[in-house]
């Protein structure tokens, strides 16, 4: 179980979401949702497949547009800012992606530097190669800077996916799916960097996921997304305190009970 | 019951076919539009338009080079009969350099750069998208049609013009090995009946040909890998698409700059 993190502002919402809905066709997928994210928090959003979990953070990156509500992301509503201003805010969010999405025409090196060159134009070489020795080592994969994404591990192109996002310093990170398809004991190395990123950078973040072991190891507060809305809100344990079969079904079978 | 089975059912389907056919052509009138306005507009990506200039044209070199030497030889071979049964087999040389700088070199080319270049495109783009390095970009506030589309797309509109000079010049080599072997004809005296033949009006069409060729086989691979979807069936349908696409919007430009060059002729 994680120690909450004594950090968190309850008196600074760095986003705030109210009223969202989105629908793909016919599909209603969020039917109103309200969330806030404090400052320095680990949010977890638990859930189901495709019940619109990724969705939700990529309204929050701009990805995807809304159908109804207000998405504000550090004092800004994110669907009226012009493409200008959403690429500046941009920069301060960083999106970590379930499968890495690493430039797979690029080594690791080049897929750090890449957002360096292009938004740090004023950092010199070796202040770049400084930067990426930083983020690889936070990461614990400074041996991998010259390897191609399809030489490593799954969980090591995640760390990568992570560390290429923590290089231009967000302060919000968005994970989606931090743990799929990897084995629990790089689970937990996940977990733990997670953690050491919120501690390390002092970043507030939102954790996707349907792994419970994930959410309890990482969650300051944990959000659970039924039927298109939030039906459950509190730290890991309140949240499963229920007896809405629903939430005690996803439990036992993430538990084995 | 299935709304196709009665007249207003039918109705019903063909309208939404219609549909999605003028939306699928507001979308590449969209694509083509964001295409001119972003190309002009800084940051230039220079070096990746550099990397997909050395793609396109330097690792296509092996193959054109290749298929335009058998091209002249096979062209200058197949025309000899017909020119020998008229006593003609001196013009042959007129008559290669004709066929291959109007017709042949861009068209060849162009096809063979479709095939080549286009699917690469078509892959590489789709297998961006499915794997969410496209979304990446988008987050890491890199404007992704400005790397990914513009760059491929000027590379190919560059490229493909140098190709296909490169392919007449190594097209008339293979007619000269031939015309030499048979007819016992000089290289300069090849030559200097080549350009006797050619105007300038054939260089210039020639030239804007392939332009418009590369343009078509960089904007087609682009549009349909950078809009692929449905996993990694996505990423084989647009590479097969974008090859498809791209021949038979070549072969119609063909027939179209061919119309507009005999009416500046005067034919």
């Amino acid at each position: 179980m994680k120690v909450l993190n004594p950090k968190i502002d309850r008196s600074n919402k760095v986003i705030s979401i109210q009223g969202l809905k989105k629908a793909f066709d016919d599909f209603e997928v969020l039917k109103g949702v309200d969330l806030d994210l404090y400052q320095g928090e680990n949010l977890v959003v638990l859930g189901r497949s495709g019940t619109g979990k990724s969705v939700l953070i990529k309204i929050i990156a701009g990805l995807l547009r809304p159908d109804e509500g207000v998405i504000n992301v550090l004092g800004q509503e994110v669907d009226k800012l012009t493409p200008k201003e959403l690429d500046r805010l941009r920069l301060k969010i960083g999106f970590s992606f379930q499968n890495s999405a690493l430039y797979d025409s690029m080594t690791v090196y080049e897929n750090l530097e890449f957002p360096l060159v292009r938004h740090m134009k004023e950092l010199s070489k070796a202040d770049r190669d400084r930067s990426i020795e930083e983020v690889l080592e936070a990461v614990g994969l400074s041996q991998s800077i010259n390897q191609m994404p399809s030489e490593l591990s799954g969980g090591q192109r995640k760390r990568i996916g992570i560390a290429r996002t923590l290089i231009l310093r967000p302060e919000i990170m968005l994970y989606d799916e931090p743990t799929a398809g990897l084995d629990p004991i790089t689970c937990l190395d996940i977990n733990n960097l997670i953690n050491e990123v919120q501690r390390r950078f002092n970043t507030s973040s939102i954790i996707i996921t349907h792994d419970l072991t994930c959410a309890r190891a990482v969650g300051d507060r944990v959000v659970m997304l039924l039927d298109g809305q939030f039906q459950r809100e509190g730290t890991f344990d309140e949240v499963f305190s229920t007896q809405d079969e629903r939430v005690k079904a996803f439990y036992n079978y993430n538990f084995i009970d | 019951m299935d709304p196709s089975n009665n007249k207003s059912g039918r109705k019903y389907v063909l309208s939404r076919r219609m549909d999605r056919i003028f939306i699928e052509l507001a979308s590449i009138y969209a694509f083509i539009a964001r295409f001119f306005k972003e190309v002009f507009v800084p940051p230039y990506e220079f070096r990746e338009i550099i990397r997909q200039c050395y793609e396109v044209g330097v690792r296509s070199l092996p193959l054109i080079s290749l298929t335009g030497f058998i091209i002249g030889i096979v062209f200058t071979n197949q025309s000899r009969p017909s020119l020998a049964d008229l006593g003609a087999t001196a013009l042959l040389p007129a008559l290669i350099s004709v066929a291959i700088v109007r017709a042949m070199a861009p068209l060849v080319t162009a096809l063979i750069a479709s095939g080549r270049v286009g699917s690469g495109i078509g892959a590489e783009l789709g297998s961006m998208r499915v794997t969410e390095q496209i979304d990446a970009m988008e987050v890491s506030a890199t404007n992704p049609f400005k790397f990914l589309v513009v760059s491929r797309v000027l590379a190919t509109t560059l490229m493909i013009p140098a190709l296909t000079m490169y392919t007449t010049f190594v097209a008339l080599m293979g007619g000269f090995v031939n015309v030499s072997q048979n007819e016992l004809t000089s290289l300069t005296t090849f030559f200097t009946q080549v350009f006797d033949a050619i105007t300038f009006l054939d260089i210039i069409s020639s030239s804007v040909k392939s332009v418009i060729f590369g343009f078509t086989i960089g904007m087609v691979g682009c549009y349909k890998g950078y809009n692929s979807s449905k996993g990694t069936e996505g990423v084989g349908k647009a590479a097969n698409s974008a090859v498809v696409t791209a021949m038979f919007l070549i072969f119609i430009e063909e027939l179209l700059i061919l119309q507009i060059v005999n009416a500046i002729r005067g034919i």
